[in-house]
């Protein structure tokens, strides 16, 4: 095994010896100055989670969060040097972690708060003039695409946890009902929202994130609920500078 | 985005910098003396826009920054990654820094990155391989680049040179300059058992383009011996400060940042560090 | 409904959220948003302090040694254990 590799195990498992011909400077084996290694990848790693993943520590508790992470971190290092993308797998992995298997909502807390992580990041687009829109004319509507600027993603949850989310952040009443929420993340210039979205916005959201023309994002809608409100999602949209550009479909 | 076409390549001037933190930009744009220059972590901007990168254009406009690297992992033995060779050139393209450095480290093994700058012996094979990185990096971002020394916290029993040398032979080979971090060698030096003075008369200092200064934490190995961790968690040490003023007795002024990554204070306090470092620089022969 | 009429009810939609636009006051434009909350950069270079904790307890999941429980804000979220009976698995639709 070549001398990085050993290094690098033992730093991971430090059941592992400390690789030899590491001294202190009488000679004698490093012992612990090696766990200087050990606790800074450590550390740094899960200080990187809990600057990703806030919402998540807060909800298990921070001595919770430490350990968990050290387990994350053990199973899953960063594949980049780039730390702001690091914790991709986190919502699969709190998917099997058992010790929070009753914790139902938590995968999809950590996919809004990593939603929120590349949002913050995303490239600038300038919003679409509103009224653009108006200049269609009615009979090309339906075939007109939105696009959707960069920051925009979008979270189906069956869970209520856009409004966990908020209880946790902005201080609101956590939820008592089981209900399913689909959330939008926005940046309107450059703070990150999280907006939990009425009724058949998310499918007509999702579809025009897959590219369909609004009149099939609109069916999309439809089907989904009752009761969807165009005007309240475009609103929504358009107050938030998510749609950046339409072009005509075909 | 940033304007930079046509304007010259700056230069960090001879003063204090200190390592950015957006917690103090409102305090850097209104009232940023006596610090006269920033230094930034370059992964921290690899993202594709929103307030960091705007924050940063704002504060290039008005400041010459250094983009300090953390991540390359330039005494890794895997090839380096160019996907992150490639962000890098993307992130100085756009910035055209006053300078760009990275460590004397590893710290990605086989796709994998550590987060931690984890020391290499100092053998011909090492030597080669550093030199090699080095000429790859200033290649491909067209710019000569600092490498700095390390903290050690211990020895590798097949290590064939001295630091000093090993530097010194990576200069030679590729033409890059050095960082020299003084809390390191003072870090090194009491951990090792060594002389920080002697370490300071062995360094090439003539290529040294940029001073770092950071505080450290006290700690103990298995035998009792004094052990330094560079935590970057509070001020420079008094020992630290000494070291500063002897090497810029030999060097003259050259710019000096204080890094202060953990425990971060208010703006005042970080000022004031900066402060403590310009009445040195102040006083160093011309 | 007619393309037509759909159409049109669109177009109906689209003003009413154009005119809601309209009275909305209209985000400081001009107001300088860089200086707003920036979140801390994952990246530095600092070591953690020390050289125990962290690194050298490592905590075996796999035999479980894991022994806490989760001991912040959830322990106030209640909400029934029960599945949702009638309700699908969604998709998770994150684009990148």
């Amino acid at each position: 095994m070549s001398r990085q590799s050993e290094f690098a195990q033992a730093i991971l498992n430090p059941d592992l010896p400390v690789p030899e011909g590491l001294q202190n400077p009488e000679g004698a084996p490093a012992g612990k100055r090696f766990s200087v290694y050990r606790n800074n990848v450590a550390v740094s790693l899960s200080e990187a989670l809990e600057v990703t993943f806030p919402v998540i520590r807060k909800l298990v508790g921070d001595e919770f969060f430490k350990a968990m992470a050290g387990v994350f971190l053990r199973q899953h290092q960063p594949n980049s040097p780039v730390l702001m993308f690091y914790g991709a797998e986190m919502p699969a992995f709190l998917e099997g972690f058992e010790p929070v298997a009753h914790l139902g909502y938590l995968p999809d807390i950590a996919r809004i708060e990593l939603a929120l992580c590349r949002s913050y990041h995303a490239a600038d687009t300038p919003p679409l003039d509103p009224t653009a829109l108006q200049a269609i004319a009615p009979d090309d509507l339906l075939k007109t695409r939105l696009h959707l600027a960069p920051p925009v993603h979008l979270v189906h949850s069956k869970w209520p946890v856009g409004s966990i989310f908020h209880a946790n952040s902005s201080g609101d009443t956590p939820p008592t009902e089981m209900h399913p929420e689909d959330i939008l993340i926005t940046r309107p210039e450059f703070d990150p929202q999280v907006t939990v979205l009425p009724s058949g916005a998310g499918a007509f959201i999702a579809a025009l994130i897959d590219n369909a023309t609004l009149g099939d994002a609109l069916k999309q809608a439809t089907i989904t609920s009752g009761d969807f409100d165009l005007t309240e999602t475009l609103g929504l949209l358009l107050s938030a500078g998510a749609i950046t550009k339409i072009s005509k479909g075909t | 985005m940033l304007d930079t076409t046509g304007t010259p390549p700056q230069t960090l001037p001879n003063a204090p910098g200190v390592g950015y933190k957006p917690q103090h930009f409102a305090a850097i744009m209104e009232d940023p003396a006596p610090v006269e220059w920033l230094e930034i972590h370059a992964e921290n901007y690899m993202g594709d826009g929103g307030r960091p990168l705007a924050q940063l254009r704002h504060l290039a406009e008005r400041f010459p920054i250094s983009v300090h690297g953390v991540g390359l992992s330039i005494g890794g033995a895997d090839p380096l990654d160019t996907d992150h060779l490639k962000r890098l050139k993307h992130l100085c393209d756009w910035l055209n820094p006053a300078s760009f450095s990275e460590h004397l480290a590893w710290s990605t093994h086989e796709g994998f990155y550590l987060n931690d700058l984890i020391a290499l012996p100092y053998t011909e094979e090492t030597v080669t391989r550093v030199a090699d990185h080095v000429a790859q990096v200033q290649d491909i971002l067209g710019r000569k680049m600092l490498l700095e020394n390390p903290s050690s916290y211990l020895a590798f029993a097949e290590s064939t040179y001295s630091e000093t040398d090993f530097l010194t032979e990576v200069v030679a080979r590729t033409g890059c300059g050095l960082l020299l971090d003084i809390n390191n060698v003072f870090i090194s030096a009491t951990n090792q058992k060594t002389g920080a003075i002697d370490y300071i008369d062995a360094f090439p200092l003539d290529h040294v383009g940029e001073f770092h200064l950071g505080g450290h934490d006290q700690d103990t190995d298995d035998t009792g011996a004094p052990l330094l961790i560079d935590s970057h968690g509070r001020e420079v040490a008094d020992p630290v400060w000494a070291l500063f003023d002897y090497t810029l007795s030999k060097t003259g002024a050259r710019p000096a940042l204080i890094e202060w990554d953990a425990n971060v204070p208010e703006w005042p306090e970080l000022a004031a560090e900066a402060a403590r470092a310009a009445t040195i620089l102040q006083k160093a022969p011309a | 409904m007619s393309y037509h009429v759909k159409s049109l009810a669109v177009a109906g939609a689209i003003a009413a959220a154009l005119t809601a636009q309209m009275t909305t006051p209209a985000a400081a434009a001009a107001k300088e948003k860089c200086y707003g909350v920036a979140l801390a950069g994952q990246n530095d270079c600092k070591a953690g302090a020390g050289t125990t904790c962290a690194g050298t307890s490592k905590v075996d999941y796999q035999g479980n040694a894991f022994s806490l429980v989760p001991a912040g804000t959830c322990a106030s979220i209640e909400l029934p254990e029960g599945r949702m009976g009638s309700l699908e698995e969604l998709d998770r639709d994150v684009p990148s």
